[in-house]
């Protein structure tokens, strides 16, 4: 019998086959065909990609279950869908119809200002974003089997998911470096379970999955994350708000494999057509309501 | 030393150079098509998404070699999607390199929910513990494969000459019986 620990390994270790993947946002079974034959690793299935939720405002909420469903059954690879910030109601609707992934998205408009969903509560697995240490290890601590940072989906702009892993980057390897006794005080400052901290003090690393989400857009914007250390990437509106989707994807998913090669870099990134057209930072920062990355901390 | 060729486009390639060198086989990553000229004493598969890895040896140009060589008797080890990889035919979809005479069925325990863990003998070795993701079965062997592991009635673990093929991932836990059993398979 595989019992409630082997479920969160066996979790973890889905993550684990995506490295190296390309997990792409898809709202119609066509797209989720697509998205497969370029070679994604898993699609996430969705009503609106990030940059239309930004321009329909409104609250945003969890996806049909039966728009999910015809995504399941049009491809064979792994199906992900969002629930909103603490709303385990939505958490154990999308665990009903057997979605391979739960993402516990800043997309989405928060259910709850305080808490996060107890994803020890579930038998599938939930990937969160984090824009720091002490994000991924919440996230972690309360189940999650996956992390990725959260950039700013939706606007095309790479910069908040670049300083997101460099920021988890620098605060593992300052907690490596510590001495053993410094470590009770550094998990209190992160406010993160001891256990977790004194993982990435032994290891390094977290004890997941990490991938980059949030602003990447073309096979550079990949290569840059998977350059600084991301394991994989979540492409979100870049690819089917782009001029040549199926393109656009297979260029992707090359950047990924071949990270380090810049000639082949140079070659996947010739002729894509129009990236989308994006919002910068500096926009963002002037609509108050949808910076997404401050959503649960 | 055994030098292992490790397929890198995609998926838990790194678990198996780990699993490997703590066994004292020495690893590399096969990237691109010019990787498989370094005569790899043998092949590793490793686990993914079998779509992505299909479609990327294709994109790679390294279809024909990898065949090539798997054909002509460079020993391989291929788990879950490798197994899939190696699979003559595949139920409902396209099949890849083609060079193991059984069928598959993808995701034949269904969807992540389906994922398990379960412990089976292995090739006369004793009981390992084994790790199912997604995992496919293997529905029909052709002559000349051999069994190495079974669950609920289902081969988890075939040979054929020098191709090994697991539905599970030996390279998950730290249980060295599946690697060592390949690696003096190589000797």
């Amino acid at each position: 019998m595989t019992g409630d620990n082997d479920r969160y390994v066996l979790n973890k270790e889905l993550a684990q086959m995506l490295k190296g993947g390309v997990i792409m946002d898809v709202t119609t079974p066509e797209q989720a065909r697509i998205a497969e034959e370029a070679g994604a690793c898993a699609v996430m299935a969705l009503e609106r990609i990030p940059a239309d939720i930004r321009a329909a405002g409104g609250v945003s909420r969890m996806s049909d279950p039966k728009m999910i469903k015809g995504i399941q059954e049009a491809v064979s690879i792994p199906v992900m869908a969002k629930c909103r910030i603490g709303h385990f109601a939505e958490a154990q609707i999308l665990q009903a119809i057997e979605i391979d992934y739960i993402d516990e998205s800043e997309v989405l408009s928060p259910a709850d200002d305080v808490y996060h969903i107890d994803k020890r509560q579930f038998k599938v697995p939930f990937v969160c974003g984090a824009r720091n240490l002490g994000e991924a290890l919440r996230r972690i601590g309360e189940g999650a089997s996956m992390i990725r940072t959260k950039g700013e989906p939706g606007t095309g702009d790479v910069i908040q998911a670049v300083s997101h892993m460099r920021q988890m980057n620098r605060e593992i390897r300052e907690l490596k470096a510590i001495s053993d006794d410094e470590v009770y005080e550094y998990a209190k400052s992160l406010q993160v379970p001891l256990d977790l901290a004194f993982y990435v003090h032994e290891n390094g690393r977290l004890p997941v999955v990490n991938f980059a989400a949030g602003g990447v857009a073309t096979p550079a914007d990949a290569a840059l994350m998977m350059q600084l250390g991301a394991e994989g990437v979540f492409v979100g509106s870049g690819i089917f708000k782009s001029g040549n989707p199926a393109k656009r994807a297979a260029a992707i998913v090359r950047a990924v494999t071949d990270f380090n090669d810049p000639k082949v870099l140079a070659e996947v990134s010739e002729g894509l057509g129009e990236a989308m057209v994006g919002i910068n930072k500096d926009e963002i920062e002037k609509l108050e309501n949808i910076r997404m990355a401050e959503r649960g901390q | 030393m055994t030098r292992v060729g490790v397929l890198a486009v995609q998926g838990a390639f790194v678990e198996h150079e780990a699993s490997l060198s703590r066994l004292g086989a020495e690893c590399y990553e096969i990237r691109k098509a010019a990787d498989l000229g370094r005569s790899p004493d043998a092949l590793v598969i490793p686990g993914g998404e079998s779509t992505v890895m299909g479609k990327l040896v294709r994109d790679l140009g390294m279809f024909d070699t990898l065949r090539g060589m798997i054909l002509d008797g460079t020993p391989v080890l291929g788990t879950c999607a490798g197994m899939i990889m190696l699979a003559g035919s595949v139920e409902g979809g396209p099949s890849h390199l083609a060079t193991m005479p059984i069928a598959v069925r993808r995701n034949a325990y269904g969807r992540q929910l389906g994922s398990f863990s379960a412990r089976a003998g292995f090739a006369g070795l004793g009981e390992i513990p084994l790790e199912f993701i997604r995992a496919p079965a293997a529905v029909s062997l052709g002559e000349g494969v051999e069994t190495l592991s079974v669950v609920d009635g289902v081969p988890v673990a075939v040979r054929y000459g020098n191709q090994i093929a697991t539905a599970f991932h030996p390279e998950l836990t730290d249980d060295p019986t599946v690697h060592t059993y390949f690696l003096d398979a190589v000797r």
